[in-house]
């Protein structure tokens, strides 16, 4: 029955998905199990997306889905097997930056970097550039994604970029950049180390730097 | 303003593009200050007149599509050139006055008057922003509710009026209770109708939308001098004339939402679908009431979710093109020529687009960061293209790498005619010396 979850996820039958999760719930199967078959649904709907099968709408219905299993699962799962569960290949520190509130494709790119085992560290949207550096502080990541949509971004991560150095913490991290109007001459101007033209160029550059 | 003549509905619409193309031709409404900004204004439409044609004209077109650049360029916070009209009107001239652009976007936004409504559906500099950002912002809610669409399709107009308005405006709450005017028939049924304007809430959301006129009355004022200067006396056209959008994005950025739409297209598909059918003659109201109030024939669509990247093409084909189409065709009727402002990528979508049979020499297809090349092959044969420097490049280029990127633009679409060449988004950030290359650039490598 476990197939059938990650079919009806995969599928975005919602109602399906709601149904089977209950029946797993009640026929005993262990709510980690569950939570796993919701992984790995997610995982494949992520690989349509990158093969240009999927799009936005099933990123989100996924994503919708898949809540509602977690919500009927979590409760119910024991403390020790949801850390194991958790386990990730490294932190990335993600955000829109200050004066940006778009966040669709920093979304994307949070999303891809979770099902690729990441842990992110989303900080929101309009996120001023000593945020930053206070979460890469307490994180002690090696990698910062900064996402914005509109030209005025251009600024916003320039001086995310400069507020890092001033803290003496852009030798130690990797600054990737993204979205609507940002290209490879903004990374220039911002001083960043990477430019993504999409959400699985940042899972690879993160893979790259982080080694995973 | 474009006023209807006698005859207009005996017109067919290729006499009612020629009546409006006409109209703006002749600058009427505009005062010119000399004979050589009147030549230079009439050469400067003709020319884009020429393009929707297909045309050559004697060089390619050049559209600086500016707005907070304007205020940047005079040392200004944009918050400043919303809020303050006389540094807005003395910015908007010295910016056309230095760089002779041949057209002119300018279009203000009067700050105060969002205010005075309590305006929830953006923050801009001066509310929710700071004064020196260089942009206002959607902010997306579900303004219209799931289990909503029947009462949208019902009566998109009441529902715009009575619901939206009074959620996206704070100041507007009171038209949630504005009565259906049908009521205005019966001698005993006048006296029930008017009642309700005596309701407190209403007359204070009528109150708000009467100060938000007067404000916006002040700034159409700072308009008619910015107009005198920059139309008047340099010759500079408009190239606002009204706006449109397709039916997809006015329930998907305003109404629902992203979130709100997309599971929509699962949860509710067939009412997705009937709102969208239902919105078709009011997208092409919204352009048809900007195109006339503005005299200039063009009715820009700004286009959102139909993007490469935002859904599948049988999505695209089934949720957002065949309402978008059948508004560009009420557009056309209208003796309108819609002009799709394509930002983001739409490489997998000019196929749809190209097949599609949409007639000749009647729109203006702009594009961002799409493949110009397969832009020109498979759209160029029936409409007029236009783009695309990278809006990047305006901030971080130099002046020759902007003048060869528009070279090899020119070269590799232009040269045939029926094009135009403008940045793939609005300019906000530049340096002055790119915006001078970009123009001179159309200038000397743009002669037929």
């Amino acid at each position: 029955m476990t197939e059938k979850l990650v079919e009806a996820i995969v599928a975005m039958r919602e109602e399906d998905a709601a149904r089977i999760t209950e029946d797993l719930l009640k026929s005993g199967t262990d709510p980690f199990e569950i939570l796993t078959m919701g992984r790995d649904a997610m995982g494949i709907i992520g690989q349509k997306y990158s093969d240009g099968e999927y799009f936005i709408p099933e990123l989100i219905m996924g994503g919708e889905i898949m809540n509602q299993v977690v919500e009927k699962v979590k409760p119910l799962i024991e403390e020790k097997k949801a850390e194991e569960g958790t386990k990730t290949i490294g932190k990335v520190v993600i955000g829109t930056v200050i004066g940006d509130i778009h966040d669709i494709g920093k979304n994307l790119v949070t999303f891809f970097l979770d099902i690729n085992g990441f842990e992110v560290i989303d900080l929101g949207v309009d996120v001023a550039p000593e945020k930053f550096v206070e979460a890469v502080k307490e994180s002690g990541t090696k990698v910062v994604g900064l996402s914005g949509f509109l030209t005025l971004a251009f600024d916003g991560m320039k001086q995310t970029v400069e507020a890092l150095k001033e803290a003496g913490l852009r030798d130690g991290v990797k600054v990737m950049i993204g979205g609507g109007q940002i290209d490879d001459n903004i990374r220039k101007y911002a001083g960043a180390d990477a430019y993504g033209d999409n959400a699985q160029e940042a899972i690879a550059l993160a893979k790259q730097w982080i080694g995973g | 303003m474009f006023i209807y003549p006698e005859n207009w509905n005996s017109l067919s619409p290729d006499e009612k593009m020629q009546a409006r193309f006409d109209h703006w031709l002749s600058g009427a409404g505009n005062k010119f200050g000399n004979d050589e900004a009147e030549k230079r204004y009439r050469r400067r439409v003709q020319r884009l007149i020429d393009v929707i044609n297909l045309k050559k004209p004697d060089r390619v077109p050049c559209v600086p599509q500016v707005d907070a650049y304007q205020a940047e360029y005079s040392g200004m916070p944009y918050g400043e050139f919303l809020y303050d009209f006389e540094k807005t009107e003395k910015a908007v001239i010295k910016f056309h006055k230095d760089f002779q652009p041949d057209y002119n976007m300018a279009m203000i936004a009067p700050g105060k008057m969002f205010e005075r409504l309590d305006m929830k559906t953006y923050r801009w500099p001066g509310a929710g922003l700071p004064m020196d950002s260089k942009s206002y912002q959607m902010l997306e809610s579900e303004y219209m509710k799931a289990d909503e669409y029947d009462e949208l399709i019902a009566n998109p107009e009441g529902y715009f009026m009575r619901t939206y308005l009074s959620r996206a405006f704070g100041a507007l709450q009171g038209m949630s209770m504005i009565p259906s005017l049908y009521y205005a028939m019966e001698f005993p049924m006048v006296p029930m109708l008017m009642g309700m304007f005596a309701v407190p809430p209403v007359r204070e959301a009528i109150q708000a939308l009467m100060d938000a006129g007067q404000i916006t009355g002040e700034m159409m004022g700072t308009m008619g001098r910015i107009n005198a200067e920059v139309i008047g006396n340099m010759g500079i056209p408009s190239m606002m004339g009204g706006f449109y959008k397709v039916p997809f994005d006015i329930i998907g950025d305003t109404l629902r939402g992203t979130d709100g739409i997309m599971m929509d297209i699962y949860r509710r598909p067939e009412k997705v679908l009937e709102a969208c059918e239902r919105l078709i003659p009011i997208a092409i109201q919204i352009a048809v009431q900007g195109v006339n109030m503005s005299g200039v024939p063009l009715a820009m669509g700004v286009l959102h979710k139909g993007d490469d990247t935002f859904m599948s093409d049988a999505q695209f084909r089934k949720f957002y093109w065949p309402h978008w189409e059948k508004v560009m065709l009420g557009i056309i009727n209208e003796g309108i020529v819609p002009v799709q402002f394509v930002e983001g990528r739409y490489n997998t979508r000019l196929d749809v687009i190209a097949e599609a049979g949409l007639p000749e020499k009647k729109m203006i297809w702009w594009f961002d960061q799409t493949d110009m090349a397969e832009v020109k092959k498979k759209l160029g044969s029936f409409s007029c293209i236009a783009g695309n420097i990278p809006t990047s490049m305006f901030l971080t280029s130099t002046p020759q790498e902007i003048k060869d990127y528009s070279r090899n633009l020119i070269e590799k679409v232009g040269k045939d005619g029926g094009f135009f060449i403008a940045p793939g988004a609005d300019i906000d950030m530049a340096t002055p010396e790119n915006i001078h290359a970009f123009i001179d650039g159309a200038r000397e490598y743009g002669k037929y």
